[in-house]
């Protein structure tokens, strides 16, 4: 059989397939229809240093092949994740990896540094990209400046494997990639959600509580495999590819474009089993195409 | 409670009413988990024009066989009403923490519109335990009635229209039969509909200082608690996920009765 474990980082991964912030909640939402033990990783919901409500409802609006969302990072805060979820996750079969949103630089760092201390996190994905929060989050990932300046902050105070997730939502991702590697990151993640709008013609409304929100879901995956294609070609590091991703050829597309792992996110909402089809379909291509480790196909686009 | 991902098969599509269809469907293989009244399915619809799953409540269990009652508002609920005998139907079931049963007292189980659909499911499960519930039913006109037998078979069914073209005219808190109703002999006020209705049934129950369950239909998308797109700013001014906590919540805990 081939062999599908790939590396990120410090982080050895099983298989090339994790789940997106945001959509797979703890893990512990999805054990009834997912061994998590054969998951490569999972990253849980975006956690700030403090808790936030989010943004008020409705949060969702679903669009063709795809929804919007502006959930806003509600959660409980870093404190409450260390004392109330990580004894529940810590065990798990899988590698936990903590999404790291923040306001300040400071905050960045404070919660990436406690999140450090917990023995059983192997890495973080510093979320520069939320666009559902009024401060930072995606401030900081549309500007080369603003994206160095908290990747050498947290850099600093976060010893392991450190992914920096980058917003769609610029001119150039491949200068911002550029900008993170040079500042330390062990690998980029992209993308995150594409900023859209969902208007209610029969009440003249706009239906997202704050008006604006993040695509996610198929609709955005040509723009999500064209951006791994370009970020992969700019940087040494490892890339991470999502957007859309729905079944086993999706990723392998990923792959082929350059990304050494994948996230599976909006599509655990249609399919919560959705993840198990993708990392058998992946075994099944490499059987079929007589490939002996995944990393064959990584960046392996014929000319 | 294990949730599960199957195909159903469905065995009845049949029009009641005038928006209505009522569902009836069994696992194609092996047997439906257990589910509780007031817990809702995500059904998957297979429509280009769709994306995601669409929750509906569960409207009766017999054994394997499951009913739903989908009213058809757009092209989501079109499809699953459009479904028909021998056609499959995925589902992700059960979901939601479902009605507190209590067994002692009388029941008044308030439903307005589709709001019935989990009123016959719970009815049922009451009349089990042995306590005789009472169904009170709204609707704009009769034609919007539905399941009226499989109702009465359950219990007692008091009615208002908007128009008096069924039952008594007005709305379900001004039905005259409401006077008998209180604090004492009956227990607990169940209701699901649209907002206004919960909001005045739930100010009425409190009024009358019954305690009552109200089921909500927040939009979702994951249904497991994974996306918080769900969320329902509650008394305690927290967001709570609709689909995990709820949907069925003490309205002492909505804002709607505060
Ligand atoms: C827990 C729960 C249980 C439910 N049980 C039932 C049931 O038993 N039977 C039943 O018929 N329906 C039920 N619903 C409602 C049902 O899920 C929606 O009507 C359905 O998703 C609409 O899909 P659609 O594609 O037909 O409509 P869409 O095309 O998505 O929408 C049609 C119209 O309805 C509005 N709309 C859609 N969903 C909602 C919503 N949740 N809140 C407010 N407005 C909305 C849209 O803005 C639009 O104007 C339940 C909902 C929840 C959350
Ligand atoms: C409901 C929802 C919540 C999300 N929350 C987060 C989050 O907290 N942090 C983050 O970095 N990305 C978040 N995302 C973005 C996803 O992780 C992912 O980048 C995006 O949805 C694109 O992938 P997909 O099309 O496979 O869903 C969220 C997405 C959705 C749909
Ligand atoms: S619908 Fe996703 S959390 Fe409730």
């Amino acid at each position: 059989m081939a062999s599908l474990s790939v590396k990120i980082g410090a982080l050895e991964l099983r298989n090339p397939v994790m789940t997106a912030s945001g959509t797979f909640g703890y893990g512990l939402e999805f054990q009834d229809f997912v061994d998590l033990s054969r998951l490569g990783g999972i990253v849980v919901k975006g956690t700030t240093l403090h808790p936030r409500e989010g943004n008020p409802y409705p949060r969702m609006a679903e669009t063709a092949s795809g929804m919007l969302n502006c959930v806003g990072l509600q959660n409980k805060g870093v404190d409450y994740f260390c004392k109330d979820i990580y004894p529940k996750v810590k065990d798990l079969p899988t590698n936990v990896i903590v999404n790291v949103s923040g306001s300040t630089i400071d905050d960045y760092v404070e919660t990436a540094r406690r999140i450090g201390e917990l023995e059983s996190i192997p890495a973080i994905e510093l979320n520069i990209s939320c666009p559902n929060v009024r401060q930072g989050g995606m401030a900081f990932g549309v500007t080369c400046e603003g994206a160095s300046s908290v990747v050498r902050a947290v850099r600093k105070a976060y010893p392991k494997t450190l992914i920096v997730k980058l917003s769609p939502n610029v001119t150039d991702i491949a200068e911002i990639a550029r900008a993170v590697e040079a500042e330390g990151a062990d690998s980029v993640s992209l993308i995150n959600t594409l900023m859209g709008m969902a208007i209610d013609a029969e009440k003249r409304k706009r239906i997202l509580s704050i008006g604006t929100g993040g695509l996610s879901g198929p609709a955005v995956k040509p723009v999500a495999l064209r951006m791994v294609y370009q970020v992969a070609r700019a940087v040494k590091i490892p890339v991470i590819g999502l957007g859309g991703i729905m079944t086993a050829t999706d990723a392998i597309e990923f792959l082929l474009a350059g990304a050494t792992a994948i996230e599976v996110g909006t599509a655990n909402f249609i399919d919560p089993s959705v993840t198990m089809k993708v990392v058998e379909g992946i075994e099944a291509y490499l059987e079929r195409h007589g490939f002996q480790s995944v990393s064959d196909i990584i960046g392996a686009l014929e000319e | 409670m294990k949730k599960q991902i199957m195909d159903l098969r469905v065995t009845l599509s049949e029009r009641v009413g005038a928006q209505c269809t009522l569902l009836k469907a069994k696992p194609v293989e092996g047997h439906l988990p257990e589910c509780k009244p007031g817990q809702f399915a995500q059904l998957r619809v297979d429509d280009s024009g769709t994306f995601l799953r669409r929750p509906i409540s569960i409207h009766d269990v017999e054994g394997d066989e499951i009913s739903f009652l989908v009213q058809e508002v757009g092209k989501g609920t079109h499809w699953l009403c459009s479904l028909k005998e021998g056609d499959i139907l995925n589902v992700v079931l059960p979901l939601g923490n479902g009605f507190t049963i209590k067994t002692q007292g009388t029941p008044l189980l308030i439903g307005g519109g589709v709001g019935v659909a989990p009123l016959l499911f719970l009815g049922k499960r009451l009349k089990e335990q042995g306590v005789k519930p009472t169904f009170l039913l709204g609707a704009r006109t009769k034609a919007q009635l539905v399941r009226l037998d499989a109702f009465r078979e359950v219990g007692e069914v008091l009615i208002t229209t908007e128009d008096g073209s069924e039952g008594e005219r007005g709305f379900v808190t001004q039905h005259s039969q409401l006077s008998m109703f209180n604090g004492r002999q009956c227990s607990i006020v169940y209701t699901c509909g649209p907002m206004p209705m919960m909001k005045a049934v739930a100010k009425m129950a409190r009024e009358k200082g019954i305690e009552c369950e109200a089921s909500l239909e927040n939009r979702m998308a994951c249904g497991v608690g994974a996306c918080l797109c769900c969320v329902e700013e509650l008394a305690d001014g927290h967001n709570h996920c609709v689909c995990t906590d709820g949907p069925v919540f003490s309205t002492a805990e909505l804002k709607i009765d505060n």
